[in-house]
């Protein structure tokens, strides 16, 4: 960038508590050309209130048709170092559970290699080297390859699955969501970096149903932890949360949306009607020593979330109330392949699992893809009466 | 020739030893102080989690200066949440406090567990993005230096999840926060015919439009737009750089409220519209910021402890929420796009 050029507006936001992304592009800046241009890059977006990235063209590395983003500044001529600054997604590890060599590992290839700018991480859950130049990307995936990382998926492809901490650090786990992540992200590593789809494909698995992942927010297909049984209560710690304060009528009874917990105040007992039990976790967030999910465990499977674009946000919906999930997770692999076939054959351009479904009724895809209609798919049934009827349900 | 197709690393390799040890099988777990969480194992050792914000977009020398504490307190061992937080894990209960006190010293704040506000998921906007309608980094710096206080204290009346997308893309889960902040446009697309003609696939650009405000112009060999149907999503842009959506003077951000991804005490919702549009005032939006203030204050004020932002307003009406919150109703929350009719009060039990 011009030697004078100074960057006032990010200079302020170097003040203030929160940690400064500013800082560390200037801590980038000290040591790589293109970092110093995105500085005053991004100085001038600030002062033109307006984005100065032209649409990416198409970059990669060889075999692969994703996992590098082209990124090209619609004003080279001032900042030279930026006139080609794409991004490499690195698949991570399950869980984002690091060692503190594997992470120096990335940052001395990116430091040889790219401008010194990462996310930890991007929101799809890849780690993001952010800038490079064209004839670098494949040195870089070279280098990183050797070392044993990969990139993930981007485009019209399997987008990197991404899990919850699960049985590595939470007691709610109700399956091993980070064994499960990255068994399907290597048996799908095809889909992954060859886009081959009407459009992206996300899988999300969150141990339970506080969906600390969001899964049910944004992944076409959600995998939520869950047990079939009835939730576990240790009546002694129901006796000492009681005692400790807490108000379990109130907070916890009250609070059930099934009303199926019942405080006994005299004898500080704490009841469940196992049958109006909905899984919700709440009384297990609020009484972990307590209660306890129950002993029959797998997972619920929805498919349908997404963002906005184009027919609005979705979130997932129940497609399979409960399925065991132990590795190596056969019943749910063959089922998503018969999704994918489906969604391939029948989704337009551009066109989301959820959005499909929406336009052509689930009736369609249940038949199409094998799997039986129950309650459980939906909050309440249809009210309007359009339905359809096929030709062997009717008499001729 | 690199290998390719080898997939992400083991993360087995990762897991310290005491996590190893005591894989899926935690019994419990408890808010010690915000930032900090202990879990019990039901062999009876106990793992410490210390919580650190992160602003997302980081030098390698800050991964270097958190790996250099975690060789320090934690025997190499970290990860990353995903909030963008960075987790300290040790067994080793004499290390909380000199690593919280390292942290701090770094600049580097503790919180975001429990009843807090946790860091803002974003965006990358200004800095990367190639469709942005505001910058993403800035509004998430100002916003959380504002509201720093709410994440290195864990007794709000619930969880507070603040996302930022810097467009209607949404990359993050931004569609089902407490307090989402958006970018948008406000004007249609100026059309540049000749970058049309280079390389623009007209028919998934005329189907890639929410409201079809988009038809072939033969003449042109090129594209039309129906302004009064065009509501600027900006999705026609992301096809085809000739649909020139950016338009500094009148972009800007919209405030949605409301959502929530856990399905505890009540099914995962959206976030809905409840400010259409404060302007792009770079370095520190402050309209923005104070938005955003005004709704956490509120929602402090008023909830019932355990309410979640959205609970708190399904409780007390979404028309005790605008007064309450002294924020002006527009038509413009109302929707009017395909799933509008749910929406709509079809019961005469409401408040004034």
């Amino acid at each position: 960038m011009p030697e004078d050029k100074k960057t006032p507006q990010l200079d302020e936001l170097e003040k203030g508590p929160w940690p400064s992304f500013v800082t560390e592009m200037k801590r980038a800046a000290e040591k790589n050309a293109a970092a110093k241009d995105l500085l005053g890059h991004l100085e001038r977006s600030y002062e033109d209130k307006k984005g100065h990235w032209k649409h990416g063209g198409i970059v990669g590395v060889k075999g692969y048709g994703g996992g590098v983003i082209g990124r090209y500044s619609d004003i080279p001529e001032e900042f030279p170092n930026l006139q080609a600054f794409h991004t490499m997604r690195i698949n991570h590890p399950s869980g984002w559970f690091y060692t503190t060599d594997a992470l120096r590992e990335i940052c001395d290839i990116w430091e040889r290699h790219g401008s010194g700018l990462t996310n930890f991480h991007g929101s799809t859950g890849d780690i993001i080297l952010l800038g490079t130049k064209t004839d670098e990307l494949q040195p870089t995936f070279d280098e990183l390859s050797d070392a044993g990382y990969d990139l993930g998926g981007s485009g019209s492809d399997l987008r990197s699955p991404s899990c919850c901490v699960g049985p590595a650090r939470c007691e709610h786990a109700c399956y091993d969501t980070l064994d499960m992540c990255y068994d399907l992200t290597n048996e799908f590593q095809d889909e992954l970096h060859r886009p081959m789809w009407p459009y992206k494909f996300k899988i999300k698995m969150s141990g339970c149903a506080n969906d600390c992942v969001a899964a049910i927010a944004r992944a076409d297909c959600s995998v939520i932890g869950t047990w079939r049984d009835t939730i576990v209560i240790d009546q002694d710690e129901v006796r000492a949360y009681a005692e400790s304060g807490l108000d379990i009528q109130g907070i916890v009874c009250d609070k059930c949306p099934t009303r199926a917990l019942h405080f006994h105040a005299e004898t500080c007992e704490l009841t469940v009607t196992p049958e109006d039990c909905s899984r919700c976790m709440h009384c297990i967030n609020v009484m972990p020593k307590a209660i306890q999910p129950g002993k029959e465990k797998g997972a619920t499977i929805l498919l349908g979330g997404k963002s906005t674009i184009v027919k609005s946000a979705f979130m997932s919906w129940v497609i399979v109330p409960f399925m065991k999930m132990e590795a190596p997770y056969t019943e749910f692999k063959d089922l998503i392949r018969r999704i994918w076939d489906w969604w391939d054959e029948n989704g337009k351009t551009r066109e989301r699992l959820g959005e499909l479904i929406y336009r052509v009724g689930m009736s369609r895809f249940l038949h199409e893809v094998g799997l039986p209609p129950v309650p459980q798919m939906v909050f309440r049934p249809r009210a309007n009466p359009y339905v359809f009827w096929q030709e062997d349900e009717i008499e001729k | 020739m690199a290998k390719i197709d080898i997939g992400p690393p083991d993360y087995k390799k990762f897991l310290s030893p005491m996590i190893r040890k005591n894989y899926g099988k935690w019994k419990y777990h408890e808010y010690v102080k915000p930032g900090v969480i202990r879990h019990v194992a039901e062999s009876g050792d106990t793992l410490y989690s210390i919580r650190i914000g992160s602003p997302r977009l980081v030098s390698i020398d800050f991964i270097r200066d958190i790996c250099t504490l975690a060789d320090e307190y934690c025997e190499g061992y970290l990860r990353f949440t995903s909030r963008n937080n960075i987790e300290f894990m040790t067994g080793d209960e004499s290390k909380v406090e000199p690593l919280i006190e390292a942290c701090k010293a770094k600049g580097l704040p503790v919180g975001g567990t429990g009843k807090s506000l946790s860091n803002i998921v974003h965006t990358q906007g200004w800095v990367h993005c190639h469709t942005p309608a505001t910058d993403a980094s800035g509004i998430v710096k100002s916003v959380m230096d504002d509201l720093y206080e709410y994440f290195i204290r864990d007794d709000l009346p619930a969880k507070l999840k603040v996302a930022m997308a810097c467009c209607l893309n949404m990359c993050g889960a931004v569609h089902c926060s407490d307090i989402a902040i958006l970018g948008v446009h406000r004007t249609a697309p100026v059309i540049k015919h000749e970058i049309i003609q280079k390389g623009t696939e007209i028919p998934t650009l005329v189907a890639c439009c929410p409201t079809g405000a988009i038809r072939p112009d033969p003449k042109n060999k090129s594209v039309a737009v129906n302004e009064a149907k065009c509501m600027y999503c900006g999705n026609c842009y992301t096809m085809s750089p000739g649909m020139e959506i950016l338009d500094a003077k009148n972009d800007g951000v919209a405030i949605l409220v409301g959502g929530k991804v856990s399905n505890a005490r009540s099914a995962p919702s959206f976030s809905r519209l409840v400010i259409p549009f404060l302007p792009n005032n770079p370095p520190r939006w402050p309209e923005v910021t104070a938005a955003v203030r005004n709704i956490v204050e509120t929602w402090i004020k008023y909830a019932r402890k355990g309410e979640r932002v959205g609970e708190w307003i399904e409780r007390i009406g979404w028309e005790r929420f605008f007064t309450l919150a002294n924020i002006p109703f527009s038509e413009k929350c109302i929707d009017d796009y395909i799933f509008s009719r749910e929406t709509f009060r079809t019961s005469a039990a409401f408040k004034y």
